[in-house]
């Protein structure tokens, strides 16, 4: 016993390859088979379903697969709405990725300075995560009431009290620029998630390092700006990543906050309410296949980056 | 690895900045508890930020009489997601970790972008499918949808907890005449039990959480909390102050888990950025 023991702990690896006929080995597949076949069909499946009913003058209740190549890519393009979409998704996506980064950050650098009740704090700014979308976006848009004069409430109210007035603002109300606000409560929910990310990555780099740097005389900036920044630059870069296809598809948060406007109007939105409401399935499918290859962009190279250097560690 | 640097005196100023980011991250609590402890007779948009004069219930009993059957609809609806969300991913984490068969290496990452995509993409045939097997409108789809959709992400976190399992164990219960069921029940399954927490509490807060899926999938009387309370906000019938006291009700199973279980919380959090 001992004996065969040893043997087959010294060549792993002659060994699994050995087990590939055997009985063991199928009933691995067999145990992730139903998993994969989920997968294989409400993933791969619909997405190749969406893809098609894509390529379709689909309009109405009735399925209709009559294929029309790329029209409904096409008239995205040249759709005004649509192109709100996307400059909505972009000044989105540009004040929620660097509030989420400089806070998270800056928070990060702070608790990692030794304090006490750090455990608490950290906690605080975590806790959003805990909460849906629907009920952040529900209380932000009585904190952001844009109601002036004398029905001012909310955090203009308090602006107001404070001497503050010209931060009275009326929000998402803002022509143009109101996404950005929507993304005010975006940052809440997320800055302390992407804080967590940071303190991990800054809790990796040796004192030692630190040490060094500061014994060859250098100020506590530099020792951040030139050793410990370098050193969390992939946490920047995962952060980026995850919080940008967050906000590719941002959709409660909006809906909460403020329905159906065309003016807070992004791609996920449109997509939803072009085929359940409007009953423009072609469309619909078409904004679907968009928002899956900007968010595959982003996300297929990271999985792939990830996981090799996984495997070769 | 705290700092050499002995905390008090030198570093006190950090709490300045700690202390106003914490402030910032309560404003949202603060306003739905204060609404809500405020009698009807109290409630003005333009007193919000004034503490209520005494305890008063008007708010969250309304809100309770008007969320009561969603807020079950949602017990219905995450407790079963949840449950069998925790089995599959044990079982397929299992697998792809310790028993691995030729391929594994490609299946795990074929499921694992699952994790990412914009349900957008899936909606059409998502609906059609359901509703033609019969499932679109009631509870139990949206359970199905849960654990589906729920796989990567529950396979993941398994997988990555008993790739950190000694491979002499395995071994040693193969010796002793395990095949995979034993193994994997004796062994594996009594050491997994902080990762069923983990992800048990990660497809619950996510499944409460759902918006999207239950819009499409549920019909009225179906309806989970996140729903009704975005319904409940969008009329002009009901209150400001009945609303936030709503988003507190609605908030409440997934801040409590987040209050007792935040340890685990935050694992399945780092899980989902691929992190340790």
């Amino acid at each position: 016993m001992a004996v065969a023991s040893a043997e087959k702990t010294a060549r792993p690896t002659r060994k699994s390859r050995g087990n590939f006929f055997t009985l063991q080995h199928w009933w691995g597949i067999l145990w992730v088979l139903p998993s994969l076949i989920a997968v294989m069909v409400f993933v791969y499946g619909f997405i190749g379903w969406t893809a098609r009913v894509s390529v379709s003058a689909w309009k109405g209740l009735l399925a209709d697969y009559t294929y029309v190549g790329f029209q409904n890519f096409t008239d995205l393009a040249s759709d005004q709405r649509f192109a709100i979409d996307v400059q909505n998704t972009a000044i989105f996506t540009v004040v929620f990725v660097l509030g989420c980064l400089g806070l998270g950050l800056g928070l990060a650098i702070l608790l990692d300075k030794g304090i006490r009740a750090e455990g608490f704090y950290r906690s605080l700014f975590l806790f959003p995560m805990a909460i849906s979308f629907i009920v952040t976006g529900v209380v932000w848009r009585w904190l952001m009431n844009p109601a002036q004069g004398d029905r001012l409430s909310g955090l203009n109210l308090v602006f107001d009290k404070l001497g503050l007035d010209f931060l009275v603002n009326s929000w998402h109300g803002t022509p143009t620029w109101g996404i950005a606000a929507v993304a005010i409560p975006a940052v809440w929910q997320m800055s302390g998630y992407t804080m967590a990310l940071y303190l991990a990555g800054l809790r990796a780099v040796p004192e030692s390092l630190r040490e060094a740097a500061r014994v060859d005389g250098a100020s506590e900036l530099q020792v951040y700006r030139k050793v410990v920044m370098p050193l969390i630059r992939p946490v920047t870069l995962s952060a980026i990543i995850i919080l940008g296809h967050i906000s590719l598809k941002v959709f409660d948060l909006i809906i909460a906050m403020a329905g159906k406007q065309v003016a807070l109007d992004v791609p996920a939105i449109y997509m939803w309410t072009t085929t359940f409401d409007g009953f423009f399935f072609g469309r619909g499918a078409a904004i679907g296949i968009v928002l899956l290859l900007s968010v595959a962009v982003l996300v297929i190279p990271y999985l792939w980056y990830t996981l090799r250097q996984e495997s070769d560690t | 690895m705290t700092t050499l640097s002995a905390p008090g005196s030198r570093r006190a100023w950090v709490y300045i900045p700690l202390t106003m980011m914490a402030l910032f991250y309560l404003v949202p609590l603060y306003v739905m508890l204060n609404t809500g402890f405020k009698s009807f007779d109290e409630v003005s948009l333009s007193t919000m930020w004034n503490l209520p004069s005494g305890f008063a219930f008007d708010n969250f009993r309304a809100a309770w009489e008007a969320l009561r059957p969603n807020l079950w609809n949602s017990v219905k609806i995450v407790v079963p997601a949840a449950t069998i969300s925790s089995v599959l991913g044990s079982v397929n984490g299992f697998v792809l970790a310790k028993w691995k068969f030729k391929g594994a290496n490609i299946v795990f990452p074929v499921l694992l972008f699952g994790m990412f995509i914009p349900y957008q993409a899936v909606l059409i045939p998502l609906v059609t499918f359901m509703s033609k097997i019969g499932l679109a409108g009631g509870t139990w789809g949206l359970v199905l949808v849960h654990v589906i959709y729920g796989i990567p992400i529950t396979t993941l976190i398994f997988r990555n907890y008993f790739a950190t399992i000694p491979e002499t164990l395995i071994e040693a219960a193969k010796i002793d005449g395990a095949g995979i069921f034993g193994t994997f029940t004796r062994i594996m399954l009594p050491l997994a039990i902080p990762s069923f927490v983990v992800v048990y509490i990660w497809q619950f807060t996510s499944a409460w959480n759902d918006f999207l899926f239950a819009v499409v999938l549920t019909n009225t009387e179906n309806w989970p909390v996140t729903v009704a309370l975005n319904n409940l906000a969008g009329s002009q019938i009901i209150a400001w102050n009945v609303q936030m006291a709503a988003s507190f009700l609605a908030a409440v199973p997934t801040l409590l888990i987040y209050v007792f279980l935040g340890r685990y919380f935050l694992s399945g959090m780092m899980s989902g950025a691929l992190k340790e």
